[in-house]
């Protein structure tokens, strides 16, 4: 029923998520920080960007990352010179496009929380002797975590179910970039209907379970603000 | 440019508003900056502190320059040695009392801490409550702990923007007794924001008066109050504070205080002898008679002199100032009364007090 190529893609699908869960939010705090508390006038501007993956189909995203990162691309040029080589149809081709494909997934998330926590609290502390750097980590993270929870399960579970951009950038190259979507298609495309509807219907169940222990630990996470 | 208490010059200008105060405040005891709301005096609070970076501002306290940006000096917040109590209690929601209180202090070093924990916990009364949540509070318990949490940072200046506003009068009642014990016990100044007049009358020394940015009067509480070329911003609770001590218990369940000008009857206090009271007295609460009244139920009746005379926004009433001995005093009488005794600076003539509010 399942074959090791499907634990193969299953494997790799949870490696590229939870590698891809950890890199968003690393980059994405700074950015939703950054979106809730300057008055810079490129504030809108950065939020569109960063908007962008929610409407635009996967394979435009995907198509001009393919030119960037290809051998005629900026990126593709940089990553040549610094002996990385190409990354299209690489795993690390896919953990930059997921990057970026779910990168509204986590800042918006971060961005209501810290918007929701106010000036005030850190500017209490820094009246009791914090600086910004610590009362960063000792107040806005505590007081954010229910959105640093929501944007983690988010991330990770937009990046489990993506398909456009993983076959645009990815290919379908076995154990290193033919994660778990992919692999349906494949199924399906060979008439494997019981091998399609193991992974499928686990992905049904995976992603109501994410999403059920979403609604139930933070019920005010899909509504934005708390 | 030395000065061993609170200076400040700042200016703000916004599309609605301009904020524009030079400040000279005492080192010892309470400073209230009062004024209605919008006059800016939670602006300056917030620009001594360095919430606010008002450009080409000074700062210093006690030598200490906080900032001065002729030179480029700009202290930031967590660098300045102040507390600020905030009108709503801002307790940080993610930690229990104990380690909102410890907030502060820990970041301080040890050689550096002026208050200990157990002593600021009794002081405010909240020793009870370090191993509650703040959500469990009350808000008149909340903002005791705000202020104790303040402390605990070992200040050498305490900043309160409006610490009761958000309080009901019982809760009012609960920290005012604090709030004196702050301002008996402790050895900083305190800027105290209020658009109450019975909290400055309370508990200022020194009371800077604000109005649509600019400072209209600053100095000592009982002088400054007194005054009656300001514009009324206490209005109908014109009046004067005065500071007595407590002489002697009397028959007929009197007690006797003394201050500068004289004495005065009051029903009997609790305290003993030889205890400091700070008293109010209205100038709705004072009439004037040119000779000493005969046959009246007054007790308080005082030799005083007229130093100036004002008119109010009341039609038909005037406040007239008066001094006895030391002290100065107001009264609010009605115009047609001013005529017909006369009443004219200079002029000798007897006070009667009709009622002496405690402020203890």
């Amino acid at each position: 029923m399942i074959d090791s190529a499907d634990v193969a893609a299953v494997w790799l699908t949870l490696k590229l998520a939870s590698l891809v869960t950890v890199l968003l939010l690393a980059i994405g705090t700074p950015v939703a920080w950054w979106l809730a508390h300057t008055r810079s006038r490129l504030r809108p501007v950065v939020g569109a960007v960063v908007a962008l993956p929610l409407v635009l189909p996967p394979t435009v995203i995907g198509f001009y990352l393919l030119l960037a990162l290809g051998p005629n691309g900026a990126v593709g040029q940089l990553t040549q010179a610094l002996g990385i080589g190409l990354l299209p149809f690489t795993f690390g081709g896919l953990v930059i496009a997921s990057v970026l494909y779910s990168m509204p997934f986590v800042v918006q998330p971060l961005q209501n929380a810290f918007e929701a926590i106010g000036s005030r609290p850190l500017e209490v502390a820094a009246t009791l002797r914090a600086s910004p750097w610590d009362s960063f980590w000792t107040v806005a993270v505590p007081l954010a975590r229910p959105g640093f929870f929501t944007a983690a399960v988010l991330g990770f579970a937009h990046t489990v179910g993506e398909f456009g951009v993983v076959l645009m950038i990815g290919g379908n190259i076995p154990e290193k970039t033919r994660v778990v979507s992919v692999q349906i298609y494949d199924h399906v495309e060979a008439l494997e209907y019981a091998q399609a509807h193991w992974l499928a219907g686990g992905m049904l169940v995976f992603s109501f379970v994410v999403l059920l222990a979403l609604y139930t630990l933070n019920p005010g996470a899909m509504k934005g603000r708390r | 440019m030395e000065h061993d208490g609170i200076r400040a010059r700042i200016r703000i200008e916004r599309a609605d508003f301009t904020l524009d105060v030079d400040l000279a405040l005492p080192q010892r005891g309470i400073s209230a900056l009062f004024g209605h709301s919008g006059s800016g005096k939670t602006t300056v609070l917030r620009a001594l502190a360095g919430l606010e970076r008002a450009p080409g501002a000074y700062v210093a306290l006690g030598g200490e320059v906080w900032q001065d940006e002729a030179r480029g000096i700009f202290v930031p917040v967590h660098r300045r040695a102040l507390g600020y109590v905030f009108q709503e209690a801002s307790l940080f929601p993610h930690l229990s009392v104990r380690a909102n209180l410890d907030f502060g202090r820990r970041r301080v070093a040890a050689s550096e801490r002026r208050f200990a924990l157990d002593a600021v916990a009794e002081l405010l009364g909240i020793g009870h409550l370090l191993e509650r949540r703040p959500e469990g509070l009350s808000g008149g318990e909340r903002q005791r702990v705000a202020i104790a949490r303040a402390l605990l940072a070992s200040p050498r200046l305490l900043l309160m923007d409006e610490p009761l506003a958000a309080l009901d009068l019982r809760r009012k009642q609960e920290i005012l007794p604090y709030l004196e014990r702050l301002h008996d016990e402790l050895a900083i100044p305190i800027v105290y924001v209020s658009h109450a007049p019975d909290e400055v009358a309370r508990l200022a020394d020194h009371l800077v008066l604000l109005d649509a940015g600019k400072v209209v009067a600053s100095g000592a509480l009982g002088e400054t109050l007194a005054r009656v070329d300001l514009p009324p911003v206490f209005a109908d609770d014109a009046g004067v504070v005065l500071d007595t001590v407590l002489a002697a218990h009397e028959e007929d369940a009197l007690s006797r205080l003394d201050f500068r000008g004289g004495a005065l009857l009051v029903g009997r206090r609790p305290e003993a002898i030889g205890a400091h009271l700070r008293c109010r007295i209205h100038a709705r609460d004072v009439s004037l008679a040119l000779a000493r009244p005969q046959g009246t139920s007054i007790v308080n009746l005082l030799p005083a002199e007229v130093t100036a005379v004002a008119a109010t926004d009341r039609p038909g009433q005037v406040l007239v100032q008066l001094r006895v001995g030391a002290c100065p005093l107001l009264a609010r009488i009605t115009e047609r009364s001013r005529r017909e005794l006369a009443i004219a600076p200079g002029l000798q003539l007897w006070a009667q007090v009709k009622g002496v509010a405690l402020l203890a």
